[in-house]
């Protein structure tokens, strides 16, 4: 294993996590959306809110660590993808900043018509982002992204078949997801009524983001013949991870169990990225580029692995006490 | 070569640039108050502990709201500017991420610990015992100053390219990391730039205290707000003009035509003078005040010192020269006009251990973080534009590291529309907390425990 081969395990380490964390913020956001009218969304709106405060922006700052990975480890597939799908990614750009802004602004506002109009804009943008997200991701691993500045089709790269079903997958991954950790969350602040409501529609989410992925390996045979290829070779048993995995989380669910629904559902979504890793594996950008030819000089590699090492042992104490504190209930929506 | 293909449309580079130079000047104000408030947070809290001072306390709840606001607003404003590395110039990173690339890198670890432990403090309120919650501010102020330190040796690797071996195609080839952190820009640039983050954050925040005495509020909790930010932002003004000067000279041995261009100076030679103000126009100075050999002698303390003028190099590797002597003339006014209203402050402090009293100190006052913000924005011309037409220094041009992507001036566009709407609700939600809070500074507060 070459030190680029590493980095690009730190990277889909990196990736996934944020596919994971990242991925059921931006759920959250689409519950807010289908909470319903002002008075009957109070309580599932409250939960959101206070579930996601904490914890939103150290999540999306997985989404920085990946950017800053890839762009100094592998500069060539960083400025080829960036390029060729700057319409997504711009979109994409749009959508963080009207989320953020929108969800930070709802909290400090006391006018009804200004938390509506702030709330539409984070739960409308929630939505839209992880789409722009997953259909760029589609775009490379179909194998439209080729090495050089905008060199690939700035449509047809992330409006295709792949391209679609990657983007509602991950908006249909991230809202399970969501639904999944909010009854948690429900049942730590002893709201039964709330987690019956998360509950059944993490169930639904769950069928629907199953049936996505089981689908849409149809549709990738169809439309990426390599990348399935990869998946129903090397990357089979993950493939299969996730399926029992996915499995599982929905009978734990049906049968009201109360622990390990987060993690085995996590592990579904966390298999099918790495599922995907090892696909395409040696290629960074698949059809055009292996993660070798991409690679930065030594120097700039072993940096990365210092710095991912430091990174390690400093982010994580962190993100475990504000998980703890958060978990604890001693992280609270005061003022 | 990948990259060099036929000329990208002229159009493109120029959205290109205003849409980085626009997302920027954004950025790098909630930066500034990312860096520095939370400083101020912690002083009026521990206050708050150790005196059991009610005052300080409700600063410090108030301010956390503050923070809370802008931090979100500058971790999504600064998230754009990474995407735009790669939208806007593929060919930079493509060439040269494997450098240029590293001080963020170790930026992002800096900026986990800042999401991580802002969020714990401002969800630690009320939760955490106090001194455990005033601890769990620490890790933001060292955060900020090595988020700044990363992202600005960045910048100054941007101006001080080193640190790389180039093949002959001009790729890089090997990377010597200390080098890129630790090049010829990165020191003074990284000191000035946090100095400038006090100062704005500093001025910013005690204008509105400023104002609030000029509206009659004589109060202890107006004066508290007003002296904490005031008084970190007088000590760091001196400081940032002596750090000022350093990159001055800094810049005249190391980027001579970005001084030409700051200082006006078109031919090479001994007994160069300062322009203040003034334009170049058809080759000749057009207003402004010349001091005949003071340039000379401030950048090598001698009328004799030869300074390189812009005949030094072809039209086509010079900056717009205007643009960075005004921009230039702006940031020295801005400088030396609030180095005298620190000391009014600093002299009133010394003779009479109070504040002083005249209005007219409140009205500047009031005014002084808009000042800063303008130095601020026109230290960053200087750099930026005054580094043209290279995006790195001597090696790559702006031209040959945009992208050749259709249609980034519609991006430039949305994105503006989008920028004004998220400036003016910033604007919005913060200035509704403030009235807020005049109106709770007349009711009692609780002092600390638990609220429920
Ligand atoms: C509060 C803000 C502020 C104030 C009062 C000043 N500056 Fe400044 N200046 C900046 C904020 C700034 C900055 C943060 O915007 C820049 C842009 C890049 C940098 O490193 O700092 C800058 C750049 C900058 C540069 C260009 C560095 C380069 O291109 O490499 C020089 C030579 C100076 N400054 C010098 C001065 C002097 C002599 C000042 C005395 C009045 C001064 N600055 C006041
Ligand atoms: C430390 C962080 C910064 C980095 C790494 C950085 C990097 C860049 C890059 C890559 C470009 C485009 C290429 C070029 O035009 O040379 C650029 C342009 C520019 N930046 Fe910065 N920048 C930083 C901070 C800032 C800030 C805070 C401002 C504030 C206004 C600023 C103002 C500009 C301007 C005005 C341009 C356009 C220059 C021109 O094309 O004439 N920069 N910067
Ligand atoms: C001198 C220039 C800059 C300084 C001092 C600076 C500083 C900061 C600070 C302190 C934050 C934390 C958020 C906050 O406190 O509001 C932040 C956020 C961010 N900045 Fe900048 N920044 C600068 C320029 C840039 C540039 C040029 C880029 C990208 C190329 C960038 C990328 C980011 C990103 C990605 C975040 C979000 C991090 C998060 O999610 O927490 N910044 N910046």
């Amino acid at each position: 294993m070459t030190s680029a081969d590493v980095v690009a395990l730190v990277l889909w380490l990196g990736v996934s996590t944020y596919a994971v964390f990242g991925g059921a913020d931006f759920g959250a956001g689409l519950w807010d959306l289908l909470a319903g009218p002002t008075d009957q969304g109070e309580q599932p709106r409250g939960l959101i809110d206070a579930s996601i405060g904490p914890v939103w922006e150290a999540n999306h700052t997985w989404l920085i660590f990946d950017v800053v990975i890839l762009w100094s480890a592998f500069p060539l597939a960083f400025s080829s993808l960036m390029s060729t799908l700057y319409i997504p990614l711009t979109l994409a750009a749009f959508g963080i900043i009207l989320r953020g802004a929108g969800f930070a602004f709802r909290k400090y506002t006391s006018k009804l018509a200004g938390r509506r109009a702030f709330g539409a804009t984070f739960a409308l943008s929630s939505v839209i982002t992880p789409f722009f997200l997953g259909s760029a991701l589609g775009g490379i691993a179909s194998g439209r992204v080729p090495a050089g500045n905008a060199a690939g089709d700035p449509w047809t790269s992330w409006l295709n078949p792949t391209s679609v079903l990657v983007g509602s997958l991950a908006v249909a991954a991230g809202a399970y997801l969501a639904a999944v950790f909010l009854v948690a969350a429900a049942r730590r602040r002893d709201e039964p009524s709330l987690e019956a409501y998360f509950r059944r529609r993490a169930l639904a989410m769950g069928i629907v983001a199953g049936g996505l992925a089981v689908g849409g390996l149809g549709v990738i045979g169809a439309d990426a013949p390599d990348l399935a290829a990869g998946l129903a070779g090397r990357a089979l048993p993950l493939v299969g991870l996730s399926v029992v995995l996915g499995s599982a989380s929905l009978v734990l669910l049906a049968r009201g169990a109360t622990r390990g629904i987060r993690a085995v559902a996590a592990g579904a979504v966390t298999a099918i990225v790495w599922g995907w890793g090892l696909a395409q594996y040696p290629s960074i950008l698949p059809g055009s580029l292996s993660i070798t030819a991409a690679a930065a000089p030594a120097g700039t590699l072993d940096a990365l692995l210092v710095i991912s090492i430091a990174a390690a042992l400093t982010i994580g104490p962190s993100l475990a006490l504000l998980f703890v504190l958060d978990g604890r209930s001693r992280l609270e929506a005061g003022h | 070569m990948l990259f060099a293909i036929d000329p990208v449309p002229a159009i493109n580079l120029l959205a290109a640039r205003d849409q980085m130079a626009f997302t920027l000047g954004f950025h790098i104000i909630l930066a500034c108050l990312g860096v520095a408030l939370p400083t101020f947070l912690l002083i009026a809290n521990w206050r708050a502990i150790r005196s059991d001072d009610a005052d300080a306390l409700r600063l410090a709840r108030r301010w956390t709201r503050i923070i809370a606001v802008t931090f979100a607003v500058g971790a999504v404003s600064g998230t754009i500017l990474s995407f735009e590395m790669g939208l806007l110039w593929p060919g930079l990173m493509g060439r040269f991420g494997a450098a240029y690339g590293i001080p963020f890198a170790i930026e992002g670890i800096f900026f986990f610990l800042e999401a991580i432990f802002i969020a714990i403090y401002i969800y630690g309120w009320d939760r955490l015992s106090p001194w455990a919650h005033l601890l769990s501010g620490v890790p933001i102020v060292i955060a900020g100053f090595g988020g700044t330190f990363s992202v600005v040796s960045a910048n100054a690797w941007l101006n001080q390219p080193a640190g790389f071996t180039l093949d002959a195609a001009g790729n890089v080839t090997a990377v010597n990391v200390v080098g890129v952190i630790f090049n010829n820009a990165t020191w003074y640039e990284a000191a000035h730039m946090f100095l400038a983050a006090y100062m704005v954050s500093g001025f910013l925040l005690a204008s509105v205290y400023a104002l609030g005495r000029l509206r009659g509020r004589l109060d202890r909790y107006t004066r508290l707000g007003f002296v904490i930010p005031f008084a970190v932002a007088a000590i760091a003004t001196p400081l940032q003009i002596g750090v000022g000067d350093i990159a001055a000279r800094a810049v005249f041995t190391d980027q001579p035509i970005k001084f030409a261009a700051m200082e006006l100076v078109q031919k090479t030679g001994p007994d160069t003078p300062v322009v203040i103000g003034g334009v170049l126009v058809d080759g000749k100075v057009v207003g402004g005040l010349v001091i005949p050999s003071l340039d000379s002698l401030l950048a090598g303390f001698n009328t004799n010192t030869v300074v390189q003028g812009l005949d030094a190099v072809p039209i086509d590797q010079q900056p717009p020269v205007n643009v960075v002597h005004l921009a230039w003339d702006t940031m020295l006014t801005m400088g030396f006009s609030l180095l005298a209203l620190a000391a009014w402050f600093g002299l009133a402090w010394l003779r009479r251990r109070d504040l002083p009293t005249s209005r007219w100190f409140y009205r500047f006052a009031t005014v002084a973080g808009v000042a800063a913000v303008v130095a601020l924005e026109a230290g960053w011309v200087v750099t930026e534009v005054g580094r043209q037409p290279w995006v790195v220094y001597g090696l790559l041009r702006t031209s040959d590291a945009v992208s050749r992507a259709p249609g980034i001036v519609i991006s430039f566009v949305v994105l503006l529309g989008i920028y004004i709407v998220l400036g003016a609700a910033t604007f919005i939600v913060l200035r509704s907390m403030s009235r807020q809070g005049a109106a709770e500074a007349r009711a009692a507060d609780t002092p600390y425990g638990p609220s429920q």
